[in-house]
């Protein structure tokens, strides 16, 4: 883990110094641009962090066994937490760039509050089923679901916008430069060694939180 | 007929046979529905135009089966007789379909009424958006019998079954509403159906894993 | 510092918060295991003393 921390150090130094002093100044929409090269690889993120979970999920549908559990139900956490980042880092940028806090014209926003309410749901499930094998299994669905929902959603939010109202705003602006690209590609990796490094202490507390219950089961008895 | 569909329509049969003698689910389907078109009807301003109406008509549409899917695993859970059937010499998905195929008659039957209604009170429905209705009711049914079976393992049951059914169901309401209003009906009646097959086969696939212990 | 720079401060600036917390959460989870080891070690020294 201690390897995974210093990259994640080193990753995010580097990003820093691409967004502050590599990357220029977009033309078109002035130094609000930057919050791009956070917001999106953070957006990235979420789904990674969705997809390891329902990936794990597989696996414990697949050969069972209690890491799995663990491992996925920590990933869609970490995707929680990114997808709720997401939601806010937009909302700032949409008031940066076009005014108002919130924007259904925004499909990504969008499907990141219906990503938002969907895992908040799983969290609500879990913790209302006993824990157990039948927990496991459940939330490992639920989790499945969820990739299955992305896609879908995105297709229906996309295909919303054409009877509620024409896209007015558009993200894209003009091409990318080389460097712009860097820095966003820098800004992606160093969200991924944060939100991995995040991963893996959350697993180690709660594994160790699991071991001390058998622990102190054992010494009591 | 194979043993499968043997087995897939003596469990919907036992369902809506029960449906018959105790009249706990139906009943209340439709006049929940009505109540709610009575009440949209206050809701809406008076210029807000059809759109407006076929837009609170999916919402009926969707809380209605939220209230027949609640109910839908409530006897196997009073009886204990879940277990049994999970045990029985029987796929286990055959148990997810019998019950997909009664909620999806109890669904049915109350828009049966819900649609003439709608019709009547509001705006009329054309042909598209009777089939995006008859779409959107096998995906939510699809789903929502899975689901039910999820909230029905936890403590808080009936509670926690609209919270996972509701951002699932977002896609059909968009694919409903869409088949409803949209002078382009087929790109949502198509939508609709790629959600019902994703979903009835992840559905499918998956609901061995929830009911077994 | 123009409106531009104040959103892109508060966009990071929430993204650092949101870090500080989740390092502040973590804190207290490992302040609880600490604890929890401790009562362990206490209880696993008495077996073995008595």
């Amino acid at each position: 883990m201690r390897s995974i921390g210093v990259g994640a150090v080193a990753l995010m130094a580097a990003a820093i110094v691409m967004i502050v002093l590599v990357a220029p100044e977009d033309a078109d929409q002035g130094i609000s641009q930057k919050i791009f090269y956070f917001h999106v690889p953070i957006a990235l993120t979420a789904y990674a962090c969705f997809g390891l979970g329902a990936w794990k999920a597989l696996r414990l549908l697949w050969r069972g066994g209690e890491r799995y559990d663990l491992e996925s139900y920590t990933a869609i956490h970490q995707g929680t937490i990114f997808g709720a980042l997401t939601l806010v880092t937009g909302s700032i940028w949409a008031k940066a760039s076009w005014g108002v806090w919130w924007t259904w014209s925004s499909n990504q926003l969008v499907l990141f509050l219906v990503l938002f309410l969907f895992y908040c749901a799983y969290f609500m499930l879990r913790y209302s089923v006993e824990p157990g094998a039948r927990r496991e299994r459940i939330s490992a669905v639920y989790a499945l679901f969820g990739v299955a929902l992305i896609p879908v959603s995105f297709f229906a939010i996309r295909l919303a916008n054409d009877f509620i109202h024409p896209t007015v705003f558009t993200r894209e602006g003009p091409q990318m430069t080389d460097t712009m690209f860097a820095a966003f590609l820098a800004g992606w990796a160093a969200i991924l060694a944060l939100a991995y490094l995040m991963y893996r202490v959350e697993l180690s507390g709660k594994r160790t939180d699991a071991n001390l219950r058998e622990l102190r089961e054992a010494l009591s008895s | 007929m194979s043993a499968y569909a043997a087995d897939v329509v003596a469990l919907a049969r036992k369902d809506l046979r029960l449906e018959l003698r105790a009249r706990d689910t139906l009943p209340a389907m439709l006049l929940f529905v009505l109540a709610t078109l009575v009440v949209f009807h206050f809701a809406l301003p008076g210029g807000a135009g059809d759109d407006a109406a076929y837009g609170l008509l999916w919402v009926a549409l969707v809380f209605t089966s939220l209230l027949g899917l609640a109910r839908a695993w409530v006897p196997e859970r009073e009886g204990g007789a879940l277990d049994g059937l999970v045990l029985a010499p029987c796929d286990r998905s055959a148990i997810w379909l019998g019950k997909t195929l009664a909620t999806l008659a109890f669904l049915g039957a109350a828009e049966l009424v819900a649609l003439p209604a709608f019709a009547l009170f509001f705006a009329p429905l054309d042909l598209t958006a009777v089939a995006g209705v008859v779409l959107a009711n096998v995906g939510i049914c699809a789903v929502g019998s899975l689901l039910s079976a999820m909230a029905v393992a936890s403590r808080s049951r009936e509670l926690v079954l609209p919270l996972l059914l509701l951002p699932l169901s977002i896609p059909l309401v968009v694919g409903g509403v869409g088949a409803s209003i949209s002078p382009e009906g087929g790109t949502y009646l198509a939508f609709l159906g790629l959600y019902d097959l994703v979903f009835a086969i992840l559905s499918w696939a998956s609901f061995e894993y929830v009911v077994t212990e | 510092m123009s409106a531009g720079e104040k959103y892109v401060a508060a966009a990071y600036g929430v993204v650092f918060v949101f870090v500080l917390v989740w390092v502040v959460i973590i804190a207290a989870k490992l302040a609880r295991l600490e604890r929890e080891t401790a009562e362990l070690a206490e209880l696993a020294r008495e077996r073995a003393d008595g």
